[in-house]
């Protein structure tokens, strides 16, 4: 099986320690992960902002780059949830002359394409990928993970099997974080105040960890929290799905109440 | 507009939530009623096996209606006027208003009383009948609360969601003479002292009014049936005891059979007030010769309608019910609540639903398509399975095509060029990674949108392609284009 890692422009640029994580778990795991370097975006801030032909052409490159393999793993659910649920849609306005084209390479590529916790759990049917993670860890579901790809509890399941990890529940989970894309600029003042709100619900679960699929909404959370020095850290589902020992850092903040577990 | 907002495109819906979301009181009464809805909801919703089978009959049952909209409006007329009724067809929000008055006229009213009714607060009903000398009483207890209090509605179910208990009682002791029978002067904020003041202050009124206005929640095609959903029995009392009655109805809420109907009444109720019966369903077809009003008139309400029939994405929104469960989930009205969305539809169907019939030309109307992080809760909850999400996005497209922010156009022209060619990406993070020491704490500019309230990490010294790289060389040429 050939695997390429779709990195993601956000995580190449603002976090590539979460990439590396994939690549470190993936071999592990006895995988080999190539990264295609033609790789760049997906399309999904200029798709969802309205510039759906800026989109097409990034979707052209995407299907071109990552046609060779046989699966292609993201650590990223909202950009995962880009090329599996909007790329059809995107075939619809292509350019007659090149739309059939690109509407075999998307029909070719696109299902192919898993967020990390479908690819580990779905594709190499693994729940124990051999981490170690002594920590409180609160996970949280992002709204694209959740309710465009329907990764369910995957990534918990994941979660429990490492050694040490001590997962306790959030609070109103379900609830977006108030990132959005855009969003977090263009309607700042509603943004942060539905991540504080997910940062109350952090601070009431007693974890030392926030952890999701997203470093997007992880940095936006994250972001409200370092601002409230809360004391809590945000780490990519990778990160600690890679980790194996302690972390000293964490061990700095206070576990936490442990009654919400 | 300041350099910065230009920049972000920043347009109308972003400051009115300023607002809400810095009054603490509206937080807290906003959460506290969504929350128990949402329950409410999800719990009668959870006692059905067969919801999402329920779910996509009421789809289905819209679109085959929407899809023949012509033949069905058509055969509603036909069975309305059979039954006794009249039927006025009303293009925008004007001829409807200039129809609704000069029916009142004719009776020599003056006064006029209001069943809960979305469709006449969209076309101004109250206000174009107030400037020809005719008063409009809003009978819902909660519309009643917003008019007293000369407030805006900001929920479609519970209009004066942002209002809680001890604010009611002030409304009801400060304006209530001035419309009729005054609250009593020992008015307590208890829910029972606070509904039975209002129960009084609107008995004397339904027994003298001559004139009734509505709007309808369906309308049966086959039978010309009109039905109003409600949980307090004030409606039923304008549709049964005034001598006229005028019911002004969206074109999009005709149903073709009673069998249809049948899939709303069950949709309708567990999703809006989270019962799993309606509390006061009333039907009336045409006049019945000892019962009920003599005249019925109907008014079927275009105003942008058709516009929104003809958009292939779009369409779906007419599918909407009003059962305002989209709101009641989205973690954006809880906080911004209903006023920012300038109209009667707040929430997440009112940011697809208003432009849609408005147009996008005006900064607020063009800001709405971005009321949302795209969450998808609504669309999880919608009972006829509207993708709200992605008719935001169909939306902003629209607005982009008209030209959309030009700041924002630019940037996106940046970020697509450097998206182009992976070598060009690479070559701008490493100028972030240079950068990186000398990023301050606050932004300037359109960036203190993001720093005004959340750090910002430190971009790392090396991206994840140029780390790649280095440790094994590029697996692929890149692509360069020109």
């Amino acid at each position: 099986m050939r695997i390429a890692l779709f990195i993601t422009c956000f995580n190449d640029t603002m976090f590539p320690e979460t990439g590396k994580s994939v690549v470190r778990l993936l071999r592990r795991l006895g995988h080999e992960v190539d990264f295609p370097y033609a790789q760049t975006c997906c399309g999904q801030m200029h798709f969802n902002t309205g510039y759906r032909n800026e989109a097409r052409g990034i979707a052209r490159s995407f299907v071109e780059t990552f046609a060779p393999y046989d699966a292609v793993v993201t650590p990223s659910g909202s950009c995962a949830a880009m090329v599996r649920e909007q790329y059809p849609v995107l075939v619809g306005g292509a350019a007659p002359a090149t739309a059939a084209g690109f509407a075999e390479a998307v029909g070719a590529v696109a299902p192919r394409v898993y967020e990390l916790s479908e690819f580990l759990v779905d594709v190499l049917r693994v729940r124990d990928v051999g981490a170690s993670f002594p920590h409180t860890v609160a996970y949280h579901p992002t709204c694209h993970s959740l309710r465009s790809l329907g990764v369910g509890d995957r990534p918990l399941r994941l979660l429990r099997a490492v050694r040490g990890l001590r997962l306790v529940a959030l609070p109103r989970a379900d609830e977006c974080c108030g990132f959005g894309g855009t969003f977090a600029v263009k309607n700042a003042e509603t943004s942060a105040a539905m991540g504080r709100d997910k940062a109350a619900a952090v601070l009431e679960s007693g974890a030392q960890v926030l952890c999701a699929g997203d470093n997007s909404c992880l940095m936006h959370i994250g972001g409200v929290m370092s601002r409230q020095h809360a004391g809590v850290r945000v780490m990519h589902l990778a990160d600690i799905l890679a980790s194996t020992g302690p972390h000293p850092e964490l061990d700095t903040f206070p576990s936490g109440d442990l009654a919400a577990r | 507009m300041s350099n910065g907002s230009a920049f972000l495109g920043l347009p109308a819906f972003p400051g009115a939530a300023r607002e809400a979301v810095g009054n603490a009181q509206l937080r807290h009464n906003l959460r506290k009623a969504t929350h128990t809805i949402r329950s409410k909801r999800a719990a009668v919703v959870g006692e059905l096996d067969d919801w999402e089978e329920l779910r996509a009959a009421g789809k289905a049952v819209k679109d085959h209606t929407l899809r023949h909209l012509d033949h069905y409006l058509v055969r509603l007329e036909e069975a309305v006027t059979a039954a006794g009724g009249h039927v006025h067809w009303a293009a925008d929000a004007d001829e409807a208003n200039r129809i609704v008055t000069e029916l009142v006229r004719a009776t020599g009213g003056h006064d006029v009383v209001k069943v809960k009714s979305m469709a006449t607060q969209e076309i101004g009903l109250n206000e174009a009948l107030e400037a020809e000398g005719i008063r409009a009483y809003e009978t819902d207890l909660a519309e009643l609360i917003v008019q007293l209090g000369d407030d805006r509605p900001s929920h479609i179910l519970v209009p004066a969601i942002h209002r809680n208990r001890s604010e009611i009682r002030e409304i009801f002791l400060r304006e209530m003479a001035a419309w009729g029978e005054p609250a009593p002067d020992d008015l307590t904020d208890e829910p029972r002292v606070l509904a039975e003041a209002a129960r009084r202050h609107l008995r004397k009124r339904f027994l003298t009014a001559q004139v009734a206005v509505s709007g309808a929640n369906f309308m049966v095609a086959e039978t010309g049936t009109l039905v109003v959903v409600e949980s307090e029995g004030n409606g039923r009392m304008c549709l049964t005891l005034p001598e006229t009655l005028i019911s002004v109805v969206g074109i999009e809420k005709v149903v073709p059979t009673w069998q249809d109907l049948a899939v709303f009444l069950q949709l309708l109720p567990r999703s809006s007030t989270g019962e799993r019966m309606n509390p006061y369903t009333s039907m009336w077809t045409g006049v019945a010769p000892s019962d009920g009003p003599r005249n019925f008139h109907l008014v079927l309400l275009d105003n942008g309608r058709s516009r929104v029939l003809a958009d292939e994405v779009g369409r779906q929104t007419l599918r909407c019910i009003r059962c305002s469960a989209c709101l009641n989930v989205c973690p954006v009205y809880e906080r911004a609540g209903g006023h920012a969305y300038g109209s009667v539809y707040p929430g997440p169907i009112g940011a697809i639903l208003t432009p849609q019939l408005r147009g996008t030309t005006s900064e607020l109307d063009a800001s709405l398509p971005y009321a949302s992080t795209l969450c998808g809760a609504c669309y999880e909850v919608c009972p006829v399975a509207i993708d709200i999400p992605e008719v935001l996005v169909h939306l902003r497209e629209q607005v982009v095509e008209g030209g959309g922010h030009r700041a924002e156009r630019a940037a996106m022209k940046a970020a697509g060029w450097i998206f182009a060619d992976p070598a060009r990406l690479a070559r701008v993070q490493r100028v972030a990674g240079r950068a990186r020491r000398i990023v301050p704490r606050r932004l300037p500019g359109p960036g203190a949108a993001w720093t005004d309230t959340r750090d910002l990490p430190v971009p790392p010294e090396q991206s994840f392609r140029d780390w790649w790289a280095a440790e094994r060389g590029r697996p692929t040429t890149p692509r360069s284009n020109p």
